[in-house]
């Protein structure tokens, strides 16, 4: 498998840090999101086709950003029900 | 106009998905080993200020300050991650915490040392609850100040707010210099990413003391007591319409 593009190798390895790094703050718990992410791109460990493999990177933006959004929204929600009268 | 110099006070507070703990001799809230975060409402203020920027108007410089023990670098950090150019960290001991007027003061003289011309503070912490920074700061510096903003936006040298009220909206216009406290819904803030938190690493933080700015600060209140709030009491059943009338009488209610 060394013979996939070095820079793919790199973009996977950063996304999947950065996930790893907002998972530190998942609802439940780290270990829980760790090793579903693990799962998450050890199943996808075969791909060699660069085309797929930039489609499974833009669905790992898209999941980063799913998890930013459910932390701003669960965040947002417990505060409009501390401080908001209604 | 040279362009606005924002200054945003920050604060480091229990993470707000924590449920806090009384400590045993009743005299605080635990804090030890416990996570913390920035106050949700200080992020909507530095969400602003880098917006402001974005919408093209000028920018000159946003500073975030924190004043605690050392770990609100961290805070600081993610307040540099989200857009702020600079941070200052003044140096205080857990024990002894700043009152909201002793933080009043000393982000007047911070005001004072980094020329800001407008304030953004959040309305309020999620720990103290006080509410009373941001008023009493536009207090000792003499300028306007808008609370519970819901909207910013700046034209020259005015600024206009919306701020909710009880029953609707309020608009209030003002010149800088200005204070501006947010509320809830005056933006998304957005998420401080890995990438932009090791960038803000290279970001200039200064450290600083309350002695820096010529401030000695005592505690003016004394905490009596803490207790938690009472446990919610059960409800009860009533067996028919004529149970509900009596019971409902009985508390004074009909």
């Amino acid at each position: 498998m060394t013979s996939t593009n070095p820079v793919l190798r790199q973009q996977v390895k950063r996304v999947y840090k950065e996930l790893l790094y907002m998972g530190r703050e998942y609802p439940q718990g780290y270990d829980f999101f760790k090793t579903r992410l693990h799962k998450a791109f050890i199943s996808q460990q075969h791909l060699s086709d660069e085309e797929e493999i930039k489609k499974r990177l833009q669905r790992a933006d898209f999941v980063r950003k799913e998890i930013e959004a459910l932390y701003y929204l669960k965040k947002y929600r417990s505060m409009r029900h501390r401080y908001d009268a209604f | 106009m040279s362009g606005l110099r924002i200054l945003v006070p920050v604060k480091r507070v229990i993470d707000y998905a924590v449920k806090p703990r009384v400590n045993r001799t009743q005299t605080a809230v635990e804090t030890s080993s416990v996570k913390h975060s920035m106050n949700p409402f200080d992020e909507l203020s530095i969400e602003e200020a880098v917006r402001l920027r974005e919408r093209k108007i000028p920018v000159e410089s946003i500073t975030a300050i924190s004043a605690g023990p050392p770990k609100a670098q961290d805070i600081l950090r993610t307040a540099m991650a989200m857009g702020a150019d600079k941070g200052i960290h003044v140096a205080v001991d857990e024990q002894d915490a700043l009152e909201p007027l002793g933080v009043a003061k000393l982000l007047a003289k911070v005001v004072q040392g980094e020329k800001s011309n407008l304030v953004i503070l959040g309305k309020q912490s999620i720990d103290d609850d006080a509410g009373q920074t941001g008023q009493m700061l536009a207090g000792l510096l003499g300028w306007a100040q808008a609370t519970q903003a819901s909207k910013v936006s700046v034209e020259g040298d005015s600024v206009t707010v919306v701020r909710e009220v009880d029953g609707g909206v309020e608009t209030l216009r003002a010149a800088l210099p200005m204070v501006v406290t947010t509320d809830l819904r005056l933006n998304e803030p957005r998420y401080a990413s890995l990438p932009n938190i090791m960038k803000a690493k290279k970001k200039p933080l200064e450290k600083k003391k309350l002695a820096d700015y010529g401030l000695e600060l005592g505690a003016r209140l004394k905490t009596v007591r803490v207790t938690e709030p009472p446990p919610r009491k059960g409800g009860v059943k009533v067996d028919d319409v004529d149970g509900m009338i009596g019971k409902l009488k009985e508390l004074g209610a009909l």
